[in-house]
């Protein structure tokens, strides 16, 4: 197994004192970067790599510290998703859906703890698939050109109505919202501003971090201030129970085949350049309601609902590493950043990568493995500590969550007309929740919106404007197939299901999933 | 920060110019020095601040540490105004820039701002425009990749990480352009976020052809998935590069340079300006740059002070005019 006696080698290098104080460091670090609002994985690396130069690290520390930052923040971000229903990052959006009303519900501590695991198993599973997969999978990036990928995104977008069950016509409404908001900036097909109004500020487009902060949680805020001195006040209320700190294996159990189906469904969508993490949560939340959600609890606090985004986002973030070191093509916003980091570190990314510095690549992946133990054993003793977020009482928290949200944005352009936006996003988010239109579908809009636009464009500039070559391929017709099933296969069966399910519950033959 | 906060640095400087040092003309000497990286960290500009600023405190150019500040949006026109507007008489500020700031400034991109705006201060390096195709293509030079685009456009199509009307995009046409191809809008360009993203689409077929800069084919080129077929520069590169042929040799007239390089704001005084220009020229000239350049794979351009600044000048004045022929700026 010379793969193997690579991996040892790389534990050699990765096992040093420095090393390893830097995986924590970097754990640490990123655990608390995810959790706050406002700074996700690809800025936390980025405001710590001036660290790793200044301390003039060599390549291997200097990446095992990065990559710590990026593996912790996928962790933390679920810790703000849980307990305010606010997403720490992007991909940790999908985790609000069911871990928030699992807090409601008095289960925090198992919510945190199971997301916790579900995070080690997608992460563990993804390190293993870069280890003996890498090159081989390259070879399926090859395979999707622009044709492939729109019909990827249409296949995202076909599920989206798994998000929210209870009234689809909102859903869509916010999705188009979100498609909406993705056009704002430099079309870069034809070199066009288009809804800028001539504001240099919006040539970029908006910036979906500055969004999701607006309208989680500066929207959170604004709902606390207009329930304050009100029956609705919050703070009056019973206390929240926090709950059991470990699971019962119950619960645990009933998740392992959740954990297994999107460890590997959130790994290739990582693989996939362009598509990344926040895909990865999204489709593994979406496909494992369509699959497993008989009962319809998605979305009241059902454990698999936070397992699902929580192993897929952790495994689409293994899967990023994959097109970065074996192609030198970033698959997600950080791995651009952590490519960025080689190319400075005098390290050509690359095919021949794995030849050439193979000393890097094996110690990275031994650190990773090293990083992503340290952060469960880090992380489910720290569940009672974070919990007690829960016991802060709401006049003294939401303050705090609104100077973080505009501290954390701040922090990231350094441009005030940010704090502007993410306020009339803040303003935009109260109105849509009073009118109960999910949010969750807007930011997805906005996230794949733009990607799935130009790929249709590309696509179609490249065949002379021939639609048909968007069925050209034998994989594009199997995306297709599965974005149509995946669309109408719920409005037929779903009834067919619902009235099966009564006819069982009236028999008694219900059995009892999770309690 | 204030006016006369500026006014206080200005006079203490010029006092420590006059009675400590005593030297000529180019004797200023900034308290604070600061770079403006108009990107977010990891990106481009701001590891030209970044390295620059290294070396610069390394060699001893400049005092303390140069701060990094990153003021990204806009394609660089967000901190381009942010200068033009508040930070006009600074004379401790440079800004990164590349040809990206000046293909943006040729096409009106930066709305109400213009060139003229800004002291132009020097380069530290180019990083040259590459055409290139996959190993197992048929074509194997320039001249025949441009005469497949005369006889049927739309049999090729090339793809790059910039966006319509940005460099990659302009680098082929004007190579276009000097192979007589008369209508370069029906030059086929499909744009990427990225050249890593560009060229996995060249590999997985589905472009014919790939504009970039060198730095970013380098990995590809040496594990032999791409071939070269032009390097847009004036002669051979030195080194692992000198196998590639340029356009110029094949018959086509076609430079295209991304340089790296900073302005300064317009309001700078022409002591302040000639110390950072020296300061630039002196970085260039160390061996830690030597090294920077090499890792990066920047190719030799050294130009200061009013030469850089005609360089610019030029060369807005070239994109401008392509921009132009393909219906881009009216």
């Amino acid at each position: 197994m010379e793969l193997l006696s690579s991996l040892g080698d790389g534990f050699l290098v990765a096992l040093t004192f420095q090393n390893i104080g830097l995986a924590l460091l970097g754990c640490l670090l990123g655990t608390i970067m995810g959790a706050l609002p406002g700074l996700g994985p690809s800025n936390g690396v980025a405001i710590l790599i001036p660290l790793a130069f200044t301390l003039g690290l060599d390549a291997t520390p200097a990446l095992i510290l990065l990559t710590s930052v990026y593996y912790g923040a996928m962790y933390g971000g679920r810790i703000s998703s849980i307990l305010l229903n606010i997403p720490g990052d992007e991909p940790a959006m999908m985790t609000c859906l069911d871990g928030y009303p699992m807090a409601r519900k008095g289960q925090a501590g198992e919510a945190l703890a199971l997301s916790g695991i579900a995070s080690f198993v997608g992460a563990f599973f993804a390190t293993w698939g870069l280890v003996f997969l890498a090159p081989q999978l390259v070879k399926v990036a090859l395979l999707f050109g622009p044709a492939e990928y729109f019909a990827l995104f249409v296949l995202a977008f076909a599920t989206l109505g798994g998000i929210s069950s209870t009234n689809q016509a909102k859903a869509a409404f916010a999705a188009a919202l979100g498609l909406g908001l993705a056009m704002i900036g430099v079309d870069t097909q034809t070199g066009v501003p288009r809804f800028t109004f001539g504001e240099v500020h919006l040539y970029d487009g908006i910036d979906f971090l500055v969004a999701i902060v607006g309208l989680f949680a500066l929207s959170e805020v604004f709902i606390f201030l207009e329930h304050r001195g009100t029956d609705k006040d919050s703070s009056t209320g019973p206390k929240v129970q926090i709950g059991r700190i470990i699971p019962p294996w119950s619960m645990v159990r009933s998740c392992i085949p959740t954990m297994a189906r999107t460890s590997v469904l959130g790994f290739i969508a990582g693989v996939l350049p362009g598509a990344g993490a926040s895909l990865g949560s999204f489709i593994s939340y979406s496909m494992e309601k369509r699959l497993v959600d008989r009962e319809n609890t998605f979305g009241t606090g059902d454990p698999r609902g936070v397992a699902a985004p929580e192993t897929g986002n952790n495994a689409a973030a293994g899967g990023a590493l994959v097109p970065m070191l074996a192609l030198g093509v970033p698959g997600s916003g950080t791995t651009a950043v952590l490519l960025a980091v080689l190319l400075a570190l005098n390290i050509t990314p690359g095919p021949l990568l794995f030849t050439n510095n193979p000393d890097v690549v094996w110690g990275l992946i031994a650190a990773l493995f090293i990083g992503n133990v340290m952060l469960l054993v880090l992380n489910i003793p720290m569940i009672g500590l974070f919990t007690r977020v829960l016991m802060v009482p709401p006049r003294i928290l939401m303050p705090i969550v609104a100077m973080i949200s505009f501290v954390g944005i701040y922090g990231i352009s350094g441009s005030t007309f940010d704090l502007v936006v993410m306020i009339l996003f803040g303003i935009g988010g109260w109105v849509l929740r009073k009118l109960d239109v999910p949010l969750v579908p807007i930011i997805l809009g906005t996230l794949l919106g733009n990607e799935m636009e130009v790929n249709l464009r590309r696509a179609v500039t490249i065949a002379d404007g021939d639609y048909s070559v968007l069925f050209g391929s034998p994989l594009t017709i199997g995306l297709w197939s599965i974005a149509i099933i995946g669309f109408i296969m719920p409005m037929v069966a779903g009834k067919m299901l619902k009235r099966r399910m009564q006819l069982a519950k009236k028999t008694g033959e219900d059995t009892d999933l999770v309690d | 920060m204030k006016p006369n906060m500026i006014f206080g640095r200005a006079f203490a400087a010029a006092i420590l110019a006059t009675t400590i040092i005593g030297g000529p003309a180019a004797a200023f000497e900034p308290e604070a020095t600061e770079c403006i990286a108009p990107a977010n960290p990891g990106g481009g500009w701001d590891f030209t601040c970044r390295q620059f600023g290294k070396v610069a405190q390394d060699i001893g150019a400049i005092p303390g540490t140069m701060q990094v500040v990153n003021l990204s949006g806009g394609g660089g026109g967000v901190a381009f105004a942010e200068v033009v507007n508040k930070r006009n008489d600074s004379n401790d500020l440079v800004v990164a820039a590349s040809t990206a700031t000046a293909t943006r400034l040729a096409q009106k991109a930066y709305p109400g701002n213009t060139s003229d705006q800004v002291r132009w201060l020097g380069s530290l390096g180019a990083d040259y425009g590459v055409i290139a195709v996959a190993a197992d293509s048929e074509v194997e030079t320039l001249p025949e990749l441009l005469d497949m685009i005369k006889q049927d456009p739309r049999s090729i199509s090339i793809g790059g990480g910039s966006a319509v009307g940005g460099w990659d995009h302009l680098k082929v046409l004007i190579a276009a352009n000097e192979a007589g191809i008369e209508d370069v809008r029906s030059v086929k360009y499909i744009a990427f976020a990225g050249g890593g993203e560009a060229i996995t689409q060249l590999l997985a077929g589905s472009l014919q052809a790939y504009t970039g800069d060198l730095s970013e084919a380098k990995g590809f080129v040496d594990s032999g998935d791409i071939k070269v077929i032009a390097v847009l520069a004036p002669e051979r590169l030195e080194g692992e590069f000198s196998e590639f042929p340029t356009a110029i040799e094949q018959g086509i007239d076609a430079v295209g340079a991304n340089w790296r390089g900073f302005y300064a704001p317009g309001g700078m005084s022409d002591e302040a300006y000639e110390y950072w220009a020296t300061t630039i020229h002196d970085v260039y000239e160390s061996d830690q740059w030597k090294q920077v350049m090499q890792t990066n794979g920047l190719a030799p351009l050294d130009l200061s002070g009013p030469e850089f600044q005609e360089y610019v000048d030029a060369s807005i004045a070239r994109i401008e005019e392509l921009s132009r022929e393909i219906g881009l700026i009216k």
